[in-house]
């Protein structure tokens, strides 16, 4: 059992936990993920390292499915049953001179660990996060504190610049020379922000976010084709350089459960309403 | 004890046969002709004294059996159910000549069943050695190792990375074919000997290679789970599982019971998986119990099948179609696996293993309708903690190199189970995995001054 130290409500359905994993949190790098099963009949889900801090993981999370719709009820105090990490391989942090480190939506919620990271290695670090609005924009300040300069941008305008981070960055790449960059969040923001990096000749790598199972290596449900290669988020990833992924195939293997993710989701809605009026009885 | 019918067997997960009954156990020993130099030892990986076994049982003393089999087998309700005995102790059997060799195999099943049904007896532990060893891995190889390090007094800690020890006894065999109780009972019985059994803990990440090395020795039995694919058209089709991914989701996370459990796996009216092994069969047999249509499609012959008999035999008995000397090319759809494009396959000349090349015949092909493709056409190990060791030697298929008795060419490292054989047989594994201990016990001793 791990314990939950920490449970926040960041912005409307993000939640922020810490998470006691000493035997993860030593050894994670940036750029790893982790697998958590909340109890004896969870399912295992991959969650990005946002944080590290002593013994403590952190992981951000958006809850729009069963999991984590359950997840982000556990309060401080409450306990996970499993917590396996540091998975996947650490970002390929070098000193490459100026670096963008981009997030969108809940993939913001990868950035710190990154931008801090390329900070530390001597890059010169911007960072670009945007949101659906202003109510959903999350670390903006922990990115300020991290990144040399920090861009905001909303889509509709309600904070920062109007539009998307993809939109910034093109700004940023017109203005001065970007020598490597870092693009995380939904498939379809990344690949349509990797398209304007290759347009401009910009080293890129991106965060894949397949179904897993195991996170090991072992069942292949993470596979995605990089460079006309089949490879596995999770052991050969989950970064790849972006302009040799396939993100047609990745959002269609996203999609191999929807009719599944629907039918557990309202099961789970059901039974939490029932013991809801249960409460209100008692 | 005959098998329940097929019709039945198809609707649940529990075993096919409930074994042999006292009685039919006696009578079954009772054939045993006592060979002056048997054969059937000869033809056990891990060299049971099976006439003694035998006729321990044939006196209806299967306590005595049980402690024979366990002088050289740790595992033996798993052995007695999962070994292919076809091609080792009753396949040497003499009386297979005129008649049908003594079912060795559900005999130890039997007696191994009566052990555990009388409370196992926790092993003796040698005084404690004050050596630490690691183990990595908690299938078959690892479990071995564990028990015989422990018995012979060495501290042990065995490292899992899954959330539940057993590796493919649990995460790969089904249910059907091997009750997880048994192997929960077996790691129930490591516990007690004080091995230190740690789930979640990935080697290589939650444990670093340097933190492994500060160990008196490692021993690394992380078996072949990484999972081949065809490399056809369509490989990407949401649909498309790895046998691996598809026995997890079901034997391990338990997808047969969603939404109760909440890992699903897709539902679908007509399967095909493609390959012979046992994978395949275990892949074809859940399939059914999900209550697909299941097609089977094997490149070579019926008799070249790699699977173990009995597996084949109740495949068919259970529905599965074969379609022999084929093989898939592409697998169709759109938004989603809508069938299997095939090739027949003709048979040449016999290759290495003795089996026949075979060889796509042009313009040969079919479509099979389906909604869910299984590829289970084998695995290779796992590079996740192994390209992290520096100094180890790598064989032609990724496995570590080692000597026949475990050592890698890293000081205090040994290996065995499939990691160093390449997909083998849990039993090849267990033989393995004991010699490694046993050579990693005599290492430990020869460098403890005090002992020497």
């Amino acid at each position: 059992m791990y314990r939950v130290a920490e449970s926040e409500e960041l912005a409307d359905r993000i939640f922020l936990q810490w998470i006691q994993a000493p035997h993860v949190a030593r050894n994670a790098r940036a750029g790893q993920f982790l697998i958590v099963r909340i109890d004896d009949h969870g399912e295992r889900v991959p969650l990005t390292i946002s944080a590290v801090d002593g013994d403590l993981v952190r992981i951000v999370f958006m809850a729009v499915g069963k999991t984590t719709r359950q997840l982000s009820t556990l309060r401080r105090g409450d306990s996970v049953r499993d917590v396996v990490g540091p998975l996947g391989r650490p970002s390929d942090i070098r000193r490459y001179g100026t670096v963008a480190v981009v997030g969108g939506g809940a993939g913001i919620a990868s950035t710190p660990i990154i931008a801090r990271a390329a900070a530390e290695a001597g890059n010169h670090v911007i960072g670009i996060i945007g949101a659906r609005n202003a109510g959903l924009l999350i670390l903006e300040e922990e990115m300020r504190g991290i990144c040399d300069e920090l861009h905001v941008a909303t889509d509709d305008g309600s904070r920062g610049r109007h539009g998307f981070a993809a939109d910034v960055l093109k700004d940023v790449m017109a203005r001065q020379k970007i020598d490597c960059a870092w693009v995380i969040g939904p498939a379809i923001m990344m690949k349509v922000t990797s398209e304007a990096t290759r347009r401009a000749g910009v080293r890129t790598f991106v965060s894949l976010n397949p179904i897993m199972v195991d996170g090991t290596g072992m069942c292949g449900s993470c596979r995605v084709t990089v460079g006309g290669l089949t490879r596995f988020a999770c052991v050969d990833g989950p970064e790849f350089d972006a302009h040799l992924v396939n993100f047609d195939l990745l959002m269609q293997r996203q999609r191999t459960y929807p009719e599944e993710e629907r039918l557990s989701l309202e099961r789970y809605q059901e039974h939490t309403c029932r013991c809801q009026e249960g409460d209100h009885r008692g | 004890m005959a098998d329940r019918t097929p019709g039945a067997r198809i609707h649940d997960f529990a075993e096919v046969d409930s074994g042999l009954t006292p009685e039919e156990a006696i009578t079954e020993a009772e054939r045993c002709l006592s060979c002056k130099k048997p054969a059937c030892v000869q033809g056990c990986p891990v060299e049971i004294d099976i006439p003694a076994f035998l006729s321990s049982v044939a006196v209806g003393d299967f306590l005595a059996a049980a402690r024979t089999i366990r002088e050289n087998n740790l595992l033996p309700a798993i052995c007695g159910r999962v070994c292919p005995q076809e091609v080792q102790c009753e396949g040497e059997c003499i009386l297979g000549g005129k008649e049908t060799p003594v079912r060795i195999g559900e005999l130890e099943r039997f007696v191994a069943d009566y052990e555990r049904g009388q409370g196992m007896a926790v092993p003796e532990v040698a005084g404690p050695t004050w050596k630490r060893v690691a183990v990595v891995g908690s299938g078959p190889a690892g479990l071995t190792a564990a028990a015989e390090l422990a018995r012979l007094g060495h501290e042990v800690t065995v490292y899992e990375s899954l959330h539940e020890p057993g590796g493919v006894l649990v995460y790969g065999i089904p249910e059907f074919r091997l009750p997880k109780e048994i192997v929960r009972a077996e790691i129930d019985l490591l516990r007690e000997m004080g091995v230190k059994i740690l789930t979640d803990q990935l080697a290589g990440a939650s444990i670093t290679v340097p933190e492994l090395l500060e160990y008196d020795a490692v021993f690394i039995g992380t078996g072949a789970g990484l999972p081949y694919f065809m490399g056809i058209p369509g490989e990407q089709l949401p649909g498309v599982y790895s046998a691996n991914e598809f026995l997890t989701r079901v034997n391990l996370m338990h997808a047969d019971r969603f939404p109760e459990y909440d890992t699903p796996v897709r539902h679908a009216a007509r399967v095909v998986v493609a390959g012979g092994g046992n994978v395949a069969m275990d892949a074809a047999r859940v399939a059914r119990r999900l209550g697909a249509r299941v097609s089977l499609v094997y490149r070579r012959r019926e008799e070249d099948l790699p699977a173990r008999r009995a597996e084949v035999v109740r495949a068919r008995e259970e529905g599965v179609e074969f379609v022999l000397c084929a093989n898939p090319v592409r697998v169709l759809g759109d938004q989603s696996v809508t069938g299997v494009e095939c090739q027949r396959m003709e048979m040449c000349e016999l290759d290495l293993s003795g089996r026949p090349e075979p060889a796509p015949v042009p313009g040969s092909f079919f479509v099979i309708d389906a909604d869910m493709f299984i590829e289970a056409i084998g695995q290779g190990p796992n590079p996740l903690l192994i390209r992290k060791l520096e100094g180890i030697t790598y064989g032609r298929r990724g496995n570590i190199e080692v000597d026949d008795e475990g050592r890698s060419p890293l000081p205090r490292v040994y290996a065995a189970g499939d990691v160093a054989t390449g997909a083998a047989t849990v039993i090849l594994a267990m033989g393995g995995a004991k010699k490694a201990a046993r050579a990693i016990d005599r290492m430990l001793r020869d460098t403890d001054p005090e002992q020497a």
